[in-house]
């Protein structure tokens, strides 16, 4: 995209360029990154929420977390940072000039992360088959402690998992875009937005993931 | 919607398809800020307008003991309904949204906000959840009777239709957030070169604050608010006794976001009276880098004092006292901004013109709600008048007397600029003093009556307070009409005003350097910015610039 430059003279008659709405490259990055912080406050608000109550509950915390599928949990870490690793690499290949293989990591990443729904969905389906699932009589009859420990987890991952579904729509939209060029390899902003909010579902999971399975 | 002027943002306009011929897609889908703002500001005045008569059918209500005109039920609704419509559809989004939108990049000197199609997106959000809010009257049970604060856990057992005042306030909150990037993005990224953060007008710093605390507050709330809803859906209890949750929580919870939010809606108003006192002394502000860093100190420290809401929901002492303690500091960047402008006025010809008006009757109404919040924030006074009409009282006191107010201000200050037309002044002035006596009339007595002993949000009362709340109820009708006779003057000002010129008052700042209505995209040229945005010698601006029109692009 052809850039028309306007420029400002000061007193001197030194020359100093005005920064447009229409094409502001690091507009668009603070933007972006403004948004992430709320995420992180809304996340970080989840994770103080958690704090107060494994303080209260330390000892049903412990136990209840026994109940969570470890290895299905810890897959899960291992698919999300292999997909965050996909992502990564097709800003890469994108801004190389590479826009077929650009756009084979970003399949590849949506792929990783409806596997990680896939497994998602077989560790809830095995805890509601349990009779584990918030306002359950079972899950009642575990204690206090559980109800909350199983609470904070139904809707920390399921918050998390709807950050991921959200995820998956954003690059499907980003492959359209450069399908239609508005993304590419000189104009990857987008691109590069979507993979900042997919290293943040990634770290959100890497918090998630040790609070939730291993303090068992 | 308005009377065409040649060449202005009235004629031209870009939408998110291009252009559009349908005059009402122009409006509703248009991405130029100055449209933006006014489709705020009118949907934002019409859902002022339903929850002043909200609360003119309360004062009825209370205006003699027993049960006059609704049942406690439907009070209940009715005061929830008057807040959770001043609150989240008004005065939070009002002065950012509807007067930052049209002036912030003007101040500054660009050519629209950083993301326009986002801005317009915050409008659609905030006209749903508006919608959303409304329509919740008339699903299940009728609106939320919990109050605009939702506790727990009667918010999660009530049959009302907390989920939609819920979601809605949820929706409410992202719009606002949208706003806060929006404008913490363009303040850093397209402010006119050499105009530094020392450099720009007093306005945009409350904006810029204001922004901050959107972004880093409202999802707190919001995340607060979905809970809740977790908790009414799903049944999972993290605020339910019955479930070992802890209410509290939620009350420490939602007060994070909903305190630093008082002053996410003062600090733009604080903004707006900075702007007015050097254009109406004809001089430059007095500590104008002590304001701009005084609106940054009150965001920073409007986060650390939401326990003095919960001085007697059975926090530790020691909590209390450093709650307490905290609360005090907020008094001290504030007293600074204050000593600031009476500095600014000292000795100066002040033009009483209706903008200063409205802010030294501000002054007024503000001071009287800043010090009783002082005394509200004192633990041992605190437990004596909590939820008690004192309260209602000093939340009126500095809302309204002090956001509200400043608000009309900038409508009569900048009237001019969105319409290009001059308001009367008379009728204004009028107005003004209208509003002023039916202010004092409607919320002076609250005090001695909370002071008394009236608790707030009852729906009867003892014999002892009628004397209170019948003055009440006669300020509350004169403070509506003079309401309504400020909104007529303004409009009539719009309608049929006399041609107001590009810059009536002589003030400084960038906006008032362009043509009034600005055309679309504001500057023709774009100026090199290397003064103070106040800058008054003998009574005149200092800098006077032609930034008229762009080429090819006739006004006038």
């Amino acid at each position: 995209m052809d850039k028309k430059v306007e420029v400002a003279y000061d007193k001197e008659g030194n020359a100093h360029e005005i920064v447009d709405f229409n094409d502001d490259y690091i507009g668009a990055k603070i933007g972006f990154w403004l948004f992430l912080f709320t995420e992180v406050m809304i996340f970080g608000s989840m994770f103080l929420i958690y704090a107060f109550y494994l303080f209260q509950f330390d000892e049903a915390f412990v136990t209840s977390s026994g109940g969570l599928n470890l290895f299905l949990g810890g897959t899960n870490t291992v698919i999300l940072l292999i997909s965050a690793l996909c992502m990564g690499l097709s800003l890469v290949k994108l801004r190389n000039g590479d826009v077929l293989t650009c756009k084979r990591y970003l399949w590849l990443t949506i792929v990783l992360a409806v596997v990680f729904l896939g497994i998602k969905y077989v560790e809830w389906n095995t805890e509601i088959s349990h009779g584990i699932y918030p306002g359950s009589a079972h899950l009642a009859s575990m204690g206090d402690g559980a109800v909350m420990f199983f609470g904070l987890y139904f809707s920390i991952t399921g918050l998390h998992g709807l950050h991921i579904i959200l995820g998956i729509g954003t690059m499907l939209w980003v492959l359209g875009l450069i399908r239609s060029q508005k993304i590419t390899p000189k104009n990857f902003v987008i691109l590069e937005n979507t993979a900042l909010y997919w290293d943040l579902v990634h770290l959100v999971w890497v918090f998630v993931f040790p609070l939730f399975y291993l303090i068992y | 919607m308005s009377p065409s002027i040649p060449g202005s943002f009235y004629e031209h306009t870009h939408t998110v398809f291009g252009h559009h011929k349908s005059k009402i897609f122009q409006w509703i889908f248009s991405i130029d800020h100055k449209r933006v703002s006014i489709l705020y500001l009118f949907s934002m005045l019409a859902f002022f307008l339903v929850a002043v008569g909200l609360a003119l059918s309360m004062r009825l209500e209370l205006f003699s003991p027993g049960q006059d005109i609704m049942s406690p039920q439907r009070y209940n609704q009715v005061f929830t309904m008057h807040g959770v419509i001043m609150i989240f559809l008004f005065i939070v989004p009002g002065i950012p949204a509807a007067l930052g939108n049209f002036l912030l990049p003007l101040q500054i000197g660009a050519r629209d906000v950083s993301f326009p199609k986002l801005n317009l997106l915050s409008w659609w959000l905030y006209m749903f959840g508006a919608i959303l809010a409304v329509a919740s009257l008339f699903v299940g049970d009728g609106f939320a009777d919990t109050g605009w604060t939702f506790y727990a856990p009667y918010s999660i057992k009530t049959g009302t239709n907390v989920i939609w005042a819920l979601t809605a306030a949820f929706i409410l909150g992202l719009a606002s957030i949208l706003t806060g990037i929006n404008f913490v993005t363009t303040i850093h990224r397209l402010r006119a070169p050499g105009m530094t953060f020392f450099k720009m007008p007093l306005f945009v710093w409350g904006l810029y604050s204001t922004a901050w605390i959107q972004i880093l507050a409202t999802p707190i709330v919001g995340v607060s608010l979905v809970m809740v809803i977790f908790e009414r859906v799903f049944g999972v209890g993290f605020f339910d006794p019955t479930k070992g949750g802890d209410p509290v929580l939620f009350e420490h919870m939602f007060w994070i976001y909903s305190h630093p939010a008082v002053y996410l809606m003062i600090l733009p108003a604080f903004g707006i009276a900075s702007e007015i006192v050097p254009t109406f002394c004809r001089k430059p502000i007095f500590g104008y880098r002590s304001i701009a860093i005084s609106s940054a100190m009150i965001a920073g420290v409007g986060y650390l004092v939401w326990g003095h809401h919960m001085f007697t929901s059975g926090i530790s002492d020691m909590v209390k006292l450093i709650f307490s303690l905290l609360t005090f500091f907020v008094a001290i960047p504030t007293g600074v901004k204050f000593f600031d402008w009476i500095a600014t006025m000292y000795k100066a010809s002040i033009d009483f013109k209706a903008p200063m008006v409205w802010t030294v009757g501000t002054f007024v109404t503000f001071i009287i709600g800043g010090l009783t919040g002082l005394i509200l924030g004192t633990i041992g006074v605190n437990v004596y008048f909590h939820d008690t009409y004192f309260v209602v009282a000093h939340f009126h006191y500095t809302m309204l007397g002090g956001v509200a107010f400043l608000m009309f201000a900038g409508f009569h200050y900048w009237l001019p600029k969105f319409t290009g037309r001059m308001y009367s002044e008379k009728h204004a002035i009028r107005a003004f003093y209208t509003v002023f006596v039916g202010f004092n009339l409607l919320w002076f007595p609250m005090f001695l009556a909370g002071a008394f002993g009236m608790p707030r949000r009852y729906f009867d009362y003892l014999p002892e307070f009628e004397i209170y709340h019948k003055l009440s109820g006669v300020g509350s009708w004169i403070f509506a009409i003079g309401i309504v006779y400020m909104l007529v003057t303004l409009y009539r000002g719009w309608r049929y005003g006399e041609p107001a010129g590009p810059n009536p008052w002589n003030a400084t700042t960038l906006e008032w350097q362009i043509p009034s209505p600005p055309q679309l995209e504001n500057f023709g040229e774009i100026p090199y910015v290397d003064f103070k945005p106040y800058e008054y010698k003998n009574g005149e601006p200092v800098h006077r610039m032609d930034l008229s029109v762009k080429e090819g692009q006739g006004h006038g």
